[in-house]
């Protein structure tokens, strides 16, 4: 090893030496210090998170308004047998899609009501606000709405039903009430309702998952595989979901900025009072013929490094702050992003090293002597 | 002597008062601008989801079956019974009428079009009506807010109409075309695109509708947007049931069931009913909203505590050498304490009135640009906050001062330590 290198390697060793005494000697200034910015780098990342899945979590809420897409035969028309399993091959399981037939029949005292067959199972999971006192479950049950109910069957009785001269026996089994068209609808399962009337379903509603993006492309593949009909978005639920997300996020966002403004204030205050604290051994360095770019690099190493250990610590709370506000807020865990890391990473370090320079900027202009007198 | 302490402290240590003052003031005033967004997060957002339209529907009382399927009516004119006009404006003069964003009548006849049967709906487009004193305008672009129009909307007064768009390529119409309804020209002021039935339809003034229709104050269906509570477990009971304590509780709390109870009371023979779709989801999508926003700013007002816990410690550490120099005087631990906090409260007090009108600066900016609407603070949280910054600077001070006062002086007064 030549001269040189040696003296090199002795100059590293004495660099790492102070660094670590000083944070062994100094325990108690030096905890606080990184607390603040564990605090700082865990209230980032937490926030960051939250901000980055909250969008996913609320779409799941606002898939409860039901479809966002309608699949309708052209003219009226009934759709061709094999839409629903087109449709169900297009969204591959990212998604719910429900076949609706409409046909208007006639109660036994000559009355018109508007019957559907449907999938009583998937109604269920699609329309959940549907308020429905008991489900029908067998064959020849019918769910008859809070107004069809005072015309078809006034105390729950089992009625009959004719479209086109055939008749068919229903016992109601369950009332539903929306407070829209369903109200005025007899619905019955979709096997009794092609057994009786022999027409197909004119409509499917999907919930599609996903950002208007993904929807937009579930429609785009939905129109080409199935020529025959209409394919439309439902504007009311796609606007209102894009309109309230929008906003919620803007709000996230403006607060998760006063949060990490705040958590970066903290960072500086404790440092900057950490910095200053130790003018003496800034004195005795200087009075001992350090340059002033050695003790430089030495508090910028010693901010970094705090920085860094913060940041690494507090990303780790952080996920786990994230991770309870989903389970309290929206009973699902909120992934963690690892991607979020670097950026906590590099905002703390800087945060660290600013907090340095700020003091260290005062200290250059006062004279050793000066602060060794203890003024 | 211990005022002039306390003064002769602010006066000659400017720049650490200055610290421990901006961060007192920063976090109160964070503290402040979240505290007011989350409070009014929930009626912001009540209006924002308005972008869903109306939760509420009024029908005639004692109405026939409707006969819709895909947006299609199929109900023969003649049957059912019908709401009037004349009674609309009284929504106005109900009790929660503030939280009523707008309203529409609907009213649908068949009228055939270059040999189509198509529905002809009736509506208000943005309507000027009038109740009492009130002017006020509604009508489906307040209650349908998804309704996109190519050309121009229709004046309410005027014969012109709108053409749903998948009716429009059928009819090969476009804007200023016209169209003959019933022997009459009428001039197409819009295409219509909706997403739903209307695309398939005619939509016209009520007024040419009721012409059509002959029946002059003809309404068939009333479409309400209101801002309303989330549902619990007094709003589903039964009116009936109630007393009369638990009734006014009801009647004066902003439900989706209590204002439908108004609706009828104010609309003569008719039925009103919540569109669960819109009203239910409602709710739970504010709920989730809400609590997000709550536990956010439990975290905003954790990060500014500790903000504020911080730069105290640090303020007071730095003056080891004063406490060193108190005690060698003979100053007691107890008045040199009373000295710190004193100092504390006046700083939290400053630092909190100013970062309450910070704060109350924030939240309105907030409220503008994310929601264009005003976020306004209650007076009533000033002596809450500045209580809690008080109580968040002795906290934090107190620590740091028990080691101060704990300190030996002859170290203290030697530099060290």
């Amino acid at each position: 090893m030549s001269p040189a290198r040696r003296a090199d390697a002795q100059h590293t060793s004495m660099f790492l030496r102070m660094l670590l005494r000083a944070a062994v000697l100094r325990r108690g200034r030096a905890a606080s210090a990184l607390l603040a910015m564990v605090v700082a780098a865990a209230a980032a990342t937490a926030m960051l998170n939250l901000y980055v899945d909250v969008q996913a979590k609320l779409r799941k809420e606002f898939r409860n308004y039901g479809a966002n897409v309608v699949v309708v035969g052209k003219d009226g028309e009934t759709l061709p047998d094999s839409a629903l399993e087109q449709v169900n091959a297009v969204l591959a399981g990212r998604g719910l899609a429900v076949p609706f037939a409409y046909v208007v029949a006639r109660t036994s005292d000559g009355q018109s009501v508007v019957v559907s067959g449907t999938d009583f199972a998937q109604v269920r999971k699609l329309d959940s606000w549907w308020s429905v006192n008991s489900w029908p479950e067998e064959a020849q049950d019918a769910l008859v709405g809070t107004r069809a109910a005072a015309v078809v069957s006034p105390q729950a009785k089992p009625f009959d039903l004719s479209f086109q001269g055939r008749t068919i026996h229903l016992d109601s089994a369950g009332t539903l009430s929306t407070g829209a068209a369903e109200d005025s609808r007899v619905y019955i399962s979709l096997t009794d309702f092609e057994n009786w009337t022999g027409v197909q379903p004119s409509t499917i509603e999907i919930a599609a998952a996903g950002s208007p993006e993904e929807v937009n492309a579930v429609i785009i593949r939905l129109a080409e595989a199935l020529p025959a009909a209409e394919v439309r978005p439902v504007r009311q639920i796609m606007e209102g979901e894009a309109r309230v997300l929008g906003k919620t996020r803007a709000t996230l966002l403006a607060s998760a900025s006063l949060i990490i403004l705040t958590a970066a204030l903290c960072v500086l205050s404790t440092l900057m009072g950490w910095i200053l604290d130790r003018r003496r051994d800034f004195a005795i360095m200087k009075a001992l013929g350090a340059s002033e770019r050695l003790i430089g690099s030495f508090f910028a190493a010693e901010a970094g490094v705090l920085g860094a250990i913060g940041a690494i610590v507090g990303f780790l709370i952080g996920i786990g702050v994230a991770a309870w506000i989903g389970r309290v807020n929206f009973h699902a865990a909120v992934v963690p992003r690892f991607n979020v890391l670097p950026w906590v990473l590099i905002g703390s370090v800087a945060v660290a090293l600013i907090s340095a320079a700020l003091p260290m900027s005062l200290l250059r202009r006062i004279q050793p002597a000066v602060i060794l007198r203890g003024e | 002597m211990f005022f002039r302490l306390v003064y002769e402290s602010f006066r000659r240590q400017k720049r650490r008062k200055a610290l421990a003052g901006v961060a007192i003031t920063l976090g109160v005033a964070v503290a402040t601008a979240m505290i007011a967004v989350a409070t009014d997060v929930g009626d912001k957002m009540s209006r924002e989801l308005r972008a869903y339209g109306a939760n509420l529907l009024v029908t005639p009382q004692e109405d026939t079956l409707d006969l819709q399927i895909g947006g299609v009516d199929l109900k023969p004119p003649s049957d059912g019974t019908y709401l009037n006009e004349a009674d609309l404006p009284k929504i106005r003069g109900t009790f929660w009428h503030h939280n009523i964003v707008g309203f529409s009548p609907m009213l649908p006849v068949n009228v055939n079009v270059s040999g189509r049967d198509v529905t002809l709906l009736g509506t208000y487009f943005s309507k000027k009506l009038s109740f009492g004193k009130e002017d006020f305008a509604t009508g489906v672009q307040i209650t349908h807010p998804w309704w996109k129009v190519k050309g121009a909307w229709p004046n309410d007064e005027s014969q012109d109409v709108l053409i749903g768009e998948s009716l429009a390529t059928k009819l090969a119409l476009k804007p200023g075309d016209q169209i003959q309804i019933r022997g009459q020209n009428h001039r197409v002021a819009g295409l219509l695109l909706t997403g739903a039935g209307e695309d398939n339809q005619i939509v016209a003034p009520l007024g040419l509708a009721q012409q059509i229709l002959r029946k002059p104050g003809a309404v068939r269906r009333l479409y309400v947007s209101a801002m309303t509570k989330p549902e619990d477990a007094l709003a589903r009971r039964d009116p009936k049931t109630m007393n009369a304590e638990l009734f006014d509780r009801w009647y004066c709390s902003p439900y989706v069931q209590s204002i439908a109870y108004q609706l009828q009371e104010a609309i003569p023979h008719s039925h009103a009913e919540q569109i669960r779709q819109v009203a239910q989801n409602e709710g739970t999508v504010l709920a989730r909203i809400k609590g997000l926003m709550l536990l956010v700013t439990l975290a905003a007002l954790l990060a500014s505590a500790l903000a504020v816990s911080a730069a105290m410690a640090t303020a007071i550490f730095e003056r080891r050498s004063e406490v060193g120099l108190m005690k060698a005087l003979g100053g007691g631990n107890a008045s040199i304490a009373a000295l710190f906090f004193v100092e504390a409260m006046l700083l939290a007090l400053i630092g909190g009135l100013i970062g309450f009108a910070g704060g109350a600066v924030l939240a309105r900016q907030i409220g503008r640009s994310i929601f264009a609407a005003q976020i306004t603070i209650d007076p009533v949280l000033l002596p809450v906050i500045l209580a809690l910054a008080v109580i968040v600077t002795f906290a934090g001070s107190a620590l740091a001062i028990r080691r101060a006062v704990k300190f030996d002086p002859v170290y203290a007064l030697r530099g060290e330590g």
